[in-house]
């Protein structure tokens, strides 16, 4: 019985797949939650025509599948600039991007040119920004008034009320707290090796003070709301969401700055509908829709004239947590060369494994 | 001869597809895992054959420390499983009126209809520091203050016993159901207590069931990630969690498939020792 209704299940799954491959085009988006809001993917399915199947993920997630299908499966996936370059040196899993199918008017000029640096690989680029954002700390005024920089993390004050993720960023911000710059030893693997190593040490001799790693941003942010975590390393629009909700959370620009990353459009190597992908692309960018998703997610967008667009409270968000001199000390991600992740991976599981 | 030809025919047919289906899907891609996990990248950026992925392992202490530990807690969750299934499902075949056996079986597969992530964060709604169960013990005044009951390891626990008791107690229902009821009636009539029927009598005759009960709970639960990953928190490093590391946040495939490996290798070992132990053999035990 168990093979009948697998096989059924199966021939069930081959011929709806036939199906919705004959009847419409589609566009398989590998994306980050709340990067293809519904309101606009509905917009852009009328539009077009093109129904957009959207695949929710994380950076090391995204290139993980990509390479097992060698860059199949996917017509557009929105990594972090800063990740773009070694992986594809390695796993060539993107194609280049062609930007005269890409309409330049709608995106900030000097994100696109620092997106197109970062990308390059063999004279060709492989990016185009889409959204930005900062890592920072999300705090509640009211039971953690003084954390201001990552070292919070650290405190024992706040024993049992902190909380953050087991990733590269975490590491990246504790070596800026400690007043190092470890974007300056990214090709000195040794001396990166032994930085972080000290950093890991110091997150598990810090262990017993935090409330569990997150990993899934909305668990983090109903653990805020409850008052169960008062201090955590997060997204800036994280705070904000929690601002509207309850003014005593907030999003505070660290002290040693805040870390700044670009997300990207980029294209799987063998994408099957990359003209969808592109009218994804310049769809996304054009000021009023860009507008929505920022009003939504608050997160900013590299989409020129959005801000126009903005509700106030996002404007409001902004000017509240960065300060100019904020601003100027944000710490954008440089490209990660390869191997430095192997080396993060084994400091991180360390810290998971220290009792 | 033709005849027997003949009549071999449609089972070839109808084989053919589970046939390809195992070696398609199974046997072809951990084929390319196991050739995998004997490449290295050597400083060059070449790949080059090596057994260093599988030293890796025994020389780097937080492996094989995961890994001992993931053992560890895979067999504590087994022997408690058994100690609740066991009663359970005595309870149900012997002392249960007939008419509501299958009713109570039915209720052991309910949680079981919807997927077990929605079951650990059901858990994680209730055992949470602003939860259900702190909610209620402070409204009642038996605490003062909310307590964490989540994030530890007795929490993980109890999430691993809850997930894999129906594929403990299930085994044992069809065991204790061959158990004649006059066997135990007699040694009561000789005098002796429960304990010893219990342990002279019930489980002697549920060894086999005990046995493959417990081969299923041991490897469902040395193989979980999301319960010891979500209830457990920041201290529950589980091995499959460091294979998942190795395959999605450091890039190291190799590394991955070889520790892959190696948790099949060493849990196949670990089933064998309990087989000799208690003098199974595997044969019986999973018919």
């Amino acid at each position: 019985m168990n093979k009948q209704a697998l096989s059924l299940m199966v021939a069930g799954g081959f011929i709806l797949g036939l199906a919705s491959g004959v009847n419409a085009e589609t566009l398989e988006l590998l994306t980050w939650k709340g990067y293809a809001p519904k309101s606009l993917v509905e917009k852009f399915e009328k539009e077009t025509g093109i129904t957009v199947k959207t695949t929710f993920s994380n950076n090391e997630e995204m290139i993980a599948k990509l390479r097992a299908t060698r860059g199949a499966g996917f017509d557009l996936a929105q990594p972090s600039q800063d990740r773009i370059s070694s992986v594809q040196e390695k796993f060539n899993i993107y194609q280049p991007i062609d930007y005269a199918k890409i309409d330049a008017t709608l995106i900030v000029p000097s994100m696109l040119e620092a997106v197109k640096k970062n990308t390059m690989v063999d004279g060709k680029s492989y990016g185009v920004p889409h959204v930005y954002g900062t890592s920072g700390l999300i705090v509640n005024k009211k039971t953690a008034a003084d954390a201001n920089d990552y070292t919070a993390l650290l405190d024992p004050k706040y024993e049992g009320r902190v909380s953050y993720r087991l990733k590269r960023p975490t590491l990246i911000a504790m070596a800026f707290a400690e007043g190092k710059d470890p974007f300056a030893l990214y090709n000195d693997a040794e001396a990166y090796q032994a930085l972080m190593e000290s950093i890991g040490q110091n997150l598990i001799d810090a262990k017993g003070l935090v409330k569990t790693y997150w990993t899934n941003g909305d668990a983090l942010l109903q653990s805020m709301r409850s008052g169960e975590v008062n201090v955590a390393m997060a997204w800036d629009n994280g705070g904000w969401k929690l601002n509207a909700e309850n003014p005593d959370i907030d999003f505070v620009a660290p002290k040693s700055g805040a870390l700044g990353w670009i997300d990207t459009f980029a294209i799987p190597a063998k994408a099957k509908n990359v003209d969808a992908a592109y009218k994804w692309i310049n769809f996304m960018m054009v000021p009023e829709n860009a507008a929505v998703f920022t009003n939504a997610e608050k997160y900013g967008t590299a989409s020129a004239g959005a801000i126009e667009f903005y509700d106030d409270s996002v404007k409001a968000n902004f000017q509240r947590s960065f300060s100019q001199a904020d601003v100027d000390n944000i710490k954008w991600y440089p490209p990660v060369p390869a191997k430095l992740e192997a080396i993060e991976g084994k400091i991180l599981d360390k810290v998971k494994a220290a009792q | 001869m033709l005849a027997g030809a003949k009549s071999k025919l449609p089972l070839f047919i109808f084989l053919t597809p589970i046939l390809l289906w195992l070696f398609l899907l199974i046997v072809l891609p951990h084929l390319d895992l196991l050739r995998m996990s004997f490449r290295i990248e050597n400083d060059y950026g070449d790949m080059i054959w090596s057994v260093n992925n599988y030293l890796e392992f025994f020389r780097e202490p937080i492996y094989w420390l995961t890994f001992a530990r993931t053992a560890l807690y895979a067999i504590i969750v087994t022997f408690l499983t058994l100690c609740i299934s066991l009663p359970v499902a005595f309870y149900i075949t012997k002392v249960a009126p007939p008419r509501f056996k299958g009713f109570l079986s039915l209720l052991l597969l309910m949680p079981f209809w919807v997927s077990e992530l929605v079951r650990v964060y059901g858990w994680m709604i209730l055992l949470r520091e602003s939860g259900v169960i702190n909610h209620f013990l402070l409204k009642w005044g038996i605490l003062r203050q909310p307590v964490e009951m989540l994030y530890n390891d007795v929490a993980m626990t109890m999430g691993l016993v809850y997930t894999s008791m129906l594929f403990m107690v299930v085994p044992l229902l069809s065991v204790l159901d061959n158990l004649d009821d006059s066997l135990i009636e007699a040694a009561f009539d000789l005098g002796s207590t429960t304990p010893t029927i219990v342990w002279k009598i019930i489980i002697p005759h549920a060894m086999p069931g005990i046995a493959s009960g417990s081969i299923v709970v041991f490897m469902l639960t040395l193989g979980n990630y999301l319960t010891p990953n979500l209830m457990g928190g920041k201290n529950s490093l589980w091995f499959t969690e460091q294979i998942y590391n190795q395959f999605i946040a450091s890039f190291n495939w190799n590394q991955g498939s070889a520790f892959g490996f190696l948790l099949l290798i060493i849990s196949s070992l670990i089933i064998f020792a309990g087989l000799k132990l208690t003098n199974q053999k595997l044969s019986k035990v999973v018919q």
